[in-house]
């Protein structure tokens, strides 16, 4: 709400300018759009596993980019939802759930990915750094609902075990242009790491459900 | 210097008495941390680096034997005094928009006649035995703008873009997470693990986290830049390296410098 409060000031004070310096044509949004991902490919070096590619957008990271953090309209939504469902790849013994005990270990580590960190691992999750879980642990954010009692409020069956395991891998299927990584989409997590995750939402055993 | 040093020491102690109250549940582990950063503003090591910075901004120094004193911050050659509060703005002489770290490399290059690899081969401080000049620097220009209220310019048609493309970089996500700045900085009262947020696309936060930069990083024992800050927060975007004063990091700059316009500037300040 209040952003586009700024953009509005923005384009006041452009307008503005545009007079006293003879109405310079400014350049359009897409100009912009298009402008700044080449100044990134330019302010940028690789380093470590962190290569110039992560700098790409899929279609999913441009539009969502260009909706600047408001919810897109619903064709958007609807096209980004359809694609990333239809990329979702599920386990092939057709088990959702691993082992809660190494979902929470995934779900506390931080690491993974930077180029500050080992290529060789650990790669986590690092749940409780946007999410409230298992509720030993009081150093959670908020950036995520918590989702202390998950399966308890929503009950343990097939059909949510398959949606968590949805969630994890994808959420953009779920919640188009969501915070929330991708986490086996992207090869941050393997398969066996996201039903352990599962685990952790989904067990009866799990804290999360206690 | 030894006053600083048992403040310091003091900081530890409550370090170490915040462990004790995590059992008692998220509400008091929020609240010891409130009293802990209370705490902190009750001296500053950042002083230390602000001296430091004034001492080198001063000193005859590179190839050409001259001091920085001549350096034209936006103000005219010379003008120190409440520059920072008005930067990243365009430079004609270089024709393009600049932030400090920018503006001092430029004349370390033209007065004192350092090569431009010479000059940006230090950004980041790393203990005793890597001190960064430049992060003194830093310190010291800061620290002369404290209490002058931040007052960015978009009257050059540069600067008018520089904010607009700051802007899409914000918003621009990517890397094997999504991530964005605006993931984390997007959304009022959001926190990760207890670490709280600021929303950089609201006024009240872009004032509160940009005037509070550069800061002296307990945890680090280091006077961080705000070039640091950009470098950081990309890091752990799991995107590659930010260049050091590349136009992203300028522009990206100038977008939340802007929208902290009207705030009384505060730093060098201290934080965990």
């Amino acid at each position: 709400m209040h952003r586009r409060h700024l953009t509005f000031a923005l384009c006041a004070a452009l307008g503005c300018a545009g007079i006293l310096v003879g109405c310079a044509t400014a350049p359009s949004d897409a100009e912009i759009s298009a402008k700044a991902a080449a100044m990134l490919k330019a302010s940028f070096k690789e380093r470590g596993q962190a290569k110039l590619d992560r700098l790409d957008q899929d279609d999913t990271q441009k539009t969502c980019s260009e909706y600047a953090g408001r919810v897109p309209p619903k064709d958007v939504v609807d096209r980004i939802e359809k694609v990333n469902l239809a990329s979702i790849r599920w386990p092939a013994d057709g088990k959702f759930l691993g082992d809660w005990k190494s979902g929470e270990k995934i779900a506390q580590e931080g690491r993974g990915k930077q180029y500050s960190d080992d290529p060789a691992g650990p790669v986590g999750a690092n749940c409780y750094a946007c999410h409230q879980l298992a509720p030993q642990e009081v150093s959670y954010g908020t950036i995520g609902p918590s989702l202390y009692q998950f399966a308890k409020v929503r009950g343990y069956g097939l059909e949510i075990q398959k949606y968590a395991y949805g969630k994890v891998f994808n959420p953009e299927a779920y919640a188009a242009c969501t915070l929330m990584p991708r986490f086996g989409h992207n090869g941050i997590l393997t398969e066996q790491q996201i039903k352990d995750v599962v685990a952790l939402l989904m067990d009866p055993a799990s804290p999360v459900n206690k | 210097m030894g006053a600083v040093q048992r403040r310091i020491g003091r900081g530890t102690a409550i370090v170490l008495a915040l462990f004790a109250p995590v059992v008692l549940g998220q509400g008091s582990v929020v609240d010891e941390i409130a009293k802990y950063r209370a705490a902190l503003q009750d001296g500053n090591p950042a002083e230390l680096w602000e001296v430091r910075g004034e001492d080198l901004w001063k000193q005859k120094r590179g190839p050409n034997a001259v001091s920085l004193e001549r350096c034209d911050l936006g103000l005219g050659p010379g003008g120190v005094k409440g520059a920072y509060a008005q930067l990243p703005k365009y430079f004609a002489d270089a024709d393009r928009v600049m932030d400090l770290e920018s503006r001092i490399v430029w004349c370390m290059v033209k007065l004192q006649g350092y090569t431009d690899a010479d000059a940006k081969r230090n950004p980041f401080g790393a203990g005793n035995d890597k001190k960064a000049d430049m992060e003194a620097l830093v310190a010291y220009v800061t620290s002369e703008s404290r209490g002058i209220r931040m007052n960015v310019g978009l009257n050059h048609p540069k600067e008018q873009e520089a904010y607009r493309l700051g802007e899409k970089i914000f918003f621009y996500r990517g890397g094997p997470h999504d991530f964005g700045c605006a993931t984390c900085h997007g959304d009022d009262n959001k926190r990760i693990r207890l670490q709280d947020l600021p929303n950089l696309t609201k006024t009240e936060g872009a004032q509160k986290a940009y005037t509070t930069w550069p800061a002296y990083r307990v945890s680090q024992g280091e006077l961080r830049s705000f070039q640091w800050r950009l470098n950081d927060c990309f890091r752990q975007q799991r995107f590659p390296e930010l260049e050091f004063t590349s136009d992203a990091s300028v522009a990206l700059t100038m977008f939340l410098a802007r929208n902290a316009n009207g705030a009384a500037y505060d730093a060098p300040a201290i934080k965990r």
